[in-house]
C-alpha cells in the first residue's frame, strides 16, 4: 500500500510538471504562430515600447522556453524577483506568477478566492453525489417503470440545460418572484443565515446538472453490474436483496463514479466559471472571467495551474479510494 | 464468426459485416439494416432527429426565413423600445405580429432574426469542432491502438494530460489572446475558426479513448490475423479491416459530442469570449439578458430554450444512436 501511494503521488508530480511545461509551452508558441510579440499578450494593447521592453526582461522572454520554464517552477518553491525596465518586484513563494496590470503577487490574489469556489464546488458535491447516485440506483433497479423513465427524462433535460440559463431562471424565481434566496457574497462569520440564503441557489443549480450526469452513469452502470455472475452468485447463495446491491453490486458501481467524481470536482475547484459569473459569485473562476477581460495573462496561466493542480490531486485521492474499494489495486 | 462489432446472434447471416453492404439474394440484414430499423422504432430518437433536422434547415436558409419572417438581425428598432426603463414596449417581450420573438432591450433589434442567424454560428461551430476532433481522435486512437509499444504510450498519456487539463479555462485563455485578424481571416470569421479549432482540440481525447480501445480489441481477432496472414500491409489493415469497424463507435460519439460543442460555444459566448458581436449568438444573447431578466425575462428564457431544445435534440438522437447501434441492445 505503501508503495502504491509513493507511486501515485510520484506520478501526480511529474503529471503537474508536464501540466506547467504544456501552459507554458502553448502560450510561448502562440505568438510565434500568430507572429505578435510575446510581451504584449502581458500588457495589454496600449503599453509604450519602454513598458514592453520592461516586460520582456522581467520574464526572460527572449530566454528560451526550458529557460524560462525553469524560472517558473524554481519560483514556485523559492520565490522569485522580477526586474528589468528601470523597476523591480518581489514575488514570494509559492511563486504563481505576478500580475503587471496590478502590480501583484498573484498567489495572494488566489488564496483568498479558493475558499469560496471550495465552499460551492463541495455544497454542490454533497448534494449531487447523493441525489444523482441514489436517483441512479433505483431508476436501475426499477427498470422500465413509470419511475425510471420519469427519472431519465427529468436527467437527460439536466444534462441539456446550460447552467448560466438554469441559475438565471432560479434567480427570477426564487429571488425576485419568491423572496426566498438571495445574492451570495454574505461571508459566514458576518451573517451565517445570510449566507446559508445566498448558496442554497448556486448549491442546488450547480447540483442539479451534476446529478443528471451521475444518475445516467449510475443507472448505466448498475445495470451492467446486475448483469455479472457474481451478482447471481450472491443471490443464489441466498444473500438478501439489501446485501447484494448495497455490499455487492455498490462496490463495482461506485468505480467509474468515483473516476468522474475525481475529475468534476477537481475541475470545478479551479472555478465553476459559468456558475460564479451567472450568481455574481467571487471565487476563482469569476477572477479568472475578470483577467480574462483585462487580458491580465499571468492571473489566467495562475489559474489555469491551480486548476490543474486541483485535477491532479483529485485524481491522486481517487485514485488511492480506488485501492481501498478494489483490493486488485493495491496489488497490482 | 467474422462478425466482430454487431454479432447479434439472430442475425448471422450478415456475412459481410465490414462493408455493410445489404446482402440481396438471402434475407440477410447489414448493421447498419438493423439499426436503421431499431432507430425507427424509437419515438423520441426520431423526434430528435427531426428537430435536428429542421435546426439544420434553419440554418441553411437564415437569410431567407428572416427575410420572410423578420427584420435583419443588426438592425435597431429604437420604437420599439420604452424610452423611460429601456424594456421593449407591451408586454411579453414586446412580441407582435410584426416582431414574432419580440425585440432586445435597449436597441430593439429583433429577436426572432437573431435566434435564426445564432443557429448558424451554434451549430456550424458545433459540427466542424466535431470534425476536427473526429478526425484527430480517430488519427491517434486507430495509431495508438494498432502499434503499441511506446507509440500508444506516448498517445495515451497525452490524452490524459489534455484531459486533467481546466479546458473551459484554457479555450477562454487560448481565444483572449488570438489576435483580430489571422489566417487572412478577420472579425467574427477568426473567433469562429478559433473556436472550431479550440474546441476540437480538446475535444479529441474522448475520441481517442475509445477508438484506441476498440483497435485494442480489434485488432487481435482472427479476421485480421487472417488479412495479415494473406499478406496484407498494415496501411490495407488499418483502413479496410479496423477502420470499418470502427465506424459504430466513432458515429456514436460524434452525435453525442456535438451537443456538447453547442454548450461548450454558448458558454464562450456568454463569457464574452465567443464570436464578436455583432455577431448574433445564444450565448451572446443570454448574457445581454442577465441585466433585463427582472423586468424582461422573455429575453433571457428564449435563448435559453433555443440552447436547451438543440442541446436536447441531438441528445435524444444521439442515444437512440448508441442503443440502436449497440450489439448488446436487444431492442
Amino acid at each position: 500500500m505503501f508503495a502504491y501511494i509513493v507511486r501515485r503521488l510520484f506520478a501526480a508530480i511529474v503529471m503537474l510538471l508536464v501540466v506547467i511545461l504544456v501552459t507554458f509551452g502553448i502560450f510561448f508558441a502562440i505568438p510565434k504562430f500568430t507572429g505578435t510579440d510575446p510581451a504584449l499578450m502581458y500588457v495589454g494593447k496600449q503599453a509604450d515600447p519602454e513598458a514592453i521592453e520592461g516586460i520582456r526582461q522581467k520574464l526572460g522572454l527572449g530566454k528560451p522556453i526550458l529557460g524560462q520554464f525553469w524560472d517558473f517552477v524554481s519560483g514556485l518553491f523559492a520565490g522569485r524577483d522580477y526586474s528589468g525596465g528601470g523597476t523591480s518586484a518581489h514575488c514570494p513563494a509559492p511563486c504563481f506568477g505576478y500580475s503587471f496590470k496590478h502590480d501583484l503577487p498573484i498567489w495572494p490574489e488566489l488564496k483568498d478566492k479558493l475558499p469560496v469556489t471550495l465552499t460551492l464546488a463541495g455544497g454542490a458535491c454533497v448534494l449531487w453525489v447523493i441525489g444523482g447516485v441514489l436517483t441512479g440506483v433505483v431508476s436501475a433497479l426499477k427498470r422500465g417503470t413509470l419511475w425510471d423513465r420519469t427519472a431519465m427524462t427529468v436527467a437527460l433535460a439536466g444534462v441539456s440545460l446550460p447552467i448560466y440559463f438554469t441559475a438565471l431562471l432560479s434567480l427570477a424565481v426564487f429571488k425576485y418572484q419568491l423572496g426566498w434566496a438571495e445574492s451570495a457574497g454574505t461571508a459566514f462569520g458576518d451573517d451565517p443565515v445570510g449566507w446559508f440564503r445566498g448558496m442554497i441557489l448556486p448549491w442546488v443549480t450547480l447540483a442539479f446538472l451534476y446529478a443528471a450526469m451521475y444518475a445516467r452513469l449510475t443507472r448505466a452502470t448498475m445495470l451492467e453490474v446486475l448483469g455479472e455472475d457474481y451478482i447471481r452468485t450472491a443471490r443464489a447463495k441466498g444473500l438478501r436483496e439489501p446485501v447484494v446491491i448495497g455490499k455487492h453490486a455498490m462496490r463495482s458501481t461506485m468505480t467509474p463514479i468515483l473516476t468522474i467524481l475525481g475529475m468534476d470536482l477537481g475541475a470545478l475547484v479551479g472555478g465553476a466559471i459559468l456558475t460564479e459569473t451567472a450568481f455574481s459569485i467571487k471565487g476563482l473562476g469569476a477572477a479568472a472571467v475578470t483577467a480574462i477581460n483585462e487580458r491580465d495573462l499571468p492571473m489566467i496561466l495562475g489559474v489555469t495551474l491551480i486548476t490543474a493542480s486541483a485535477v491532479v490531486f483529485a485524481n491522486v485521492v481517487v485514485d488511492l479510494l480506488y485501492a481501498v474499494i478494489d483490493p486488485r489495486v493495491r496489488l497490482s | 464468426m467474422t462478425a466482430p462489432l454487431h454479432d447479434t446472434g439472430a442475425e448471422t447471416a450478415a456475412v459481410d459485416v465490414t462493408a455493410g453492404a445489404p446482402a440481396e439474394a438471402i434475407e440477410g440484414r447489414s448493421p447498419w439494416r438493423i439499426a436503421w430499423i431499431r432507430l425507427k422504432r424509437d419515438k423520441l430518437a426520431l423526434a430528435g432527429g427531426v428537430v435536428v433536422l429542421l435546426l439544420i434547415l434553419v440554418a441553411v436558409f437564415a437569410p431567407l426565413i428572416v427575410s420572410v419572417l423578420g427584420h435583419p438581425p443588426n438592425e435597431f428598432h429604437e420604437e420599439e423600445i420604452d424610452p423611460l426603463f429601456s424594456v421593449p414596449k407591451g408586454s411579453w417581450g414586446g412580441i407582435n405580429s410584426d416582431f414574432l420573438l419580440g425585440v432586445e432591450p435597449r436597441n430593439g433589434r429583433d429577436v426572432f432574426s437573431r435566434i435564426v442567424y445564432g443557429a448558424r454560428v451554434s451549430l456550424l461551430v458545433a459540427f466542424l469542432a466535431a470534425v476536427v476532433a473526429v478526425v484527430l481522435g480517430t488519427l491517434f486512437g486507430i495509431v495508438a491502438g494498432f502499434f503499441g509499444g511506446w507509440v500508444d504510450t506516448v498517445v495515451s498519456r497525452l490524452m490524459d494530460l489534455l484531459l486533467a487539463f481546466p479546458q473551459l479555462l484554457f479555450i477562454i485563455a487560448l481565444v483572449s489572446v488570438v489576435p483580430d485578424s489571422l489566417w487572412g481571416l478577420t472579425g467574427s470569421g477568426v473567433r469562429m475558426g478559433v473556436l472550431i479549432v479550440v474546441i476540437g482540440f480538446f475535444g479529441w481525447p474522448y475520441i481517442g479513448r475509445i477508438v484506441r480501445g476498440q483497435t485494442l480489441s480489434l485488432r487481435e481477432r482472427e479476421y485480421v490475423e487472417a488479412a495479415r496472414s494473406l499478406g496484407a500491409g498494415r496501411g490495407y489493415i488499418l483502413l479496410r479491416e479496423l477502420l470499418p469497424n470502427l465506424v459504430a463507435p466513432i458515429t456514436v460519439y460524434t452525435t453525442l459530442m456535438i451537443p456538447t460543442n453547442v454548450l461548450t460555444e454558448a458558454a464562450l459566448s456568454f463569457l464574452g469570449t465567443g464570436v464578436k458581436p455583432p455577431t448574433a449568438s445564444w450565448g451572446d444573447m443570454l448574457s445581454r439578458a442577465v441585466d433585463h431578466y427582472e423586468a424582461d425575462p422573455l429575453f433571457m428564457i428564449i435563448p435559453g430554450l433555443a440552447i436547451f431544445v438543440t442541446v436536447l435534440a441531438f441528445n435524444l438522437f444521439g442515444d437512440g444512436v448508441r442503443d440502436a447501434l449497440d450489439p448488446k441492445g436487444s431492442r
